[in-house]
């Protein structure tokens, strides 16, 4: 065996343990991912009395949410003027924010919920949330 | 107990008992719901703000809109002929409360000096996804969950005792559709002890 291949092989012996390391945990991370998102959804039926992912409802659609500008959904006329004027575009921080306490982060929201108040239940729903609501891809927007 | 009555607001102790109590079960007539919400904020105006009260009237309102949504859920069901004669009883008697918790609603919005609400004149529900009778439920057991959180989550935001004891009841009818309804999809009624 030329110094090469032994160099290679000594190589291959000493990697493959943390190729199967990076597979494992790379299998994990999708495991745990996944549970992730399952969790999400389960959260979010508790918004189901008033939102949709595709429907304006009580409260506006989803479908279409990150980037989106406070108050903006199309076809939705019933929100908040605090809403309306809040400046916020929605994204996984500013959700996270508002999800905490709606009506403390926007006083005058109409949107009468105390919030997910666990950080990691946030962050599942958020996770699921910002799956499910991208426009022509998981979700088609109502008008 | 330590002998002592429990803490009601002053003015709702007694004709809330009577209320309770005038019935053949201890159950909460629409009317009586609405006499119990807000009289807490008309009787003692120096204990909540015009600010508090504002807040209670949109909470009161959000959820009004999302009672006339689910009477207006369960006609799409009732009128779909996808549901057997014995469960479309059912699934009107819920929508019959439904209409009681918002006329209660209602009711109280108005008692308080404000503007309820009205319903919409058309609902976007995904009909072309009820097929079967199960489709059915399923959309109603997903308003009734919900609606559970909905009433959960505004319990403590109400500046009103009175009206955070209205919205709890109402949870507890939402909660017991849900149930109902789980059963009769085989699904376990009660999947766990608490609710959030």
């Amino acid at each position: 065996m030329s110094t090469g291949w032994r160099a290679m092989l000594a190589w291959a012996i000493m990697a493959a343990p943390c190729a199967i390391a990076a597979a494992a945990t790379s299998t994990v991370a999708k495991a745990a991912d996944t549970a992730a998102l399952q969790r999400g959804e389960q959260i979010y039926t508790r918004c189901a009395a008033c939102h949709a992912i595709e429907t304006n409802r009580t409260g506006p659609q989803h479908c279409g949410l990150f980037g989106r500008r406070a108050g903006s959904a199309p076809g939705f006329e019933s929100y908040s003027r605090a809403l309306r004027n809040s400046g916020i575009v929605w994204n996984a921080r500013s959700l996270d924010l508002f999800l905490q306490a709606p009506m403390q982060v926007v006083p005058g929201t109409t949107m009468g919920y105390a919030g997910v108040k666990d950080a990691h239940e946030r962050a599942d729903l958020i996770a699921w949330v910002s799956l499910a609501t991208r426009p022509g891809t998981t979700c088609h927007p109502s008008r | 107990m330590n002998g002592q009555r429990p803490l009601l607001p002053q003015d709702l102790s007694l004709p809330s008992r009577r209320l309770a109590l005038a019935g053949s079960s201890l159950v909460l007539s629409a009317a009586a719901v609405a006499l119990l919400g807000g009289r807490d904020a008309l009787a003692a105006g120096t204990k909540i703000s015009a600010a508090s009260l504002e807040s209670d009237l949109r909470i009161l309102n959000t959820a009004l809109g999302a009672e006339y949504e689910a009477v207006a859920a369960y006609q799409v069901g009732a009128e779909s002929g996808l549901l057997v004669k014995d469960v479309l009883s059912v699934a009107v008697a819920f929508q019959g409360h439904h209409k009681e918790h918002a006329a209660a609603i209602a009711a109280t919005v108005h008692k308080l000096g404000g503007q309820a609400v009205a319903a919409k004149t058309r609902y976007s529900f995904p009909v072309d996804k009820l097929k079967t009778q199960a489709d059915v439920l399923r959309f109603a057991a997903g308003l009734e969950r919900g609606a559970i959180s909905a009433y959960l989550g505004a319990v403590p935001l109400f500046a009103d005792k009175a009206l955070a004891q209205v919205a709890a009841s109402i949870l507890g009818d939402e909660a017991m559709h849900w149930a109902v309804l789980r059963q009769v999809l085989g699904e376990n009624p009660v999947p766990s002890a608490f609710m959030s």
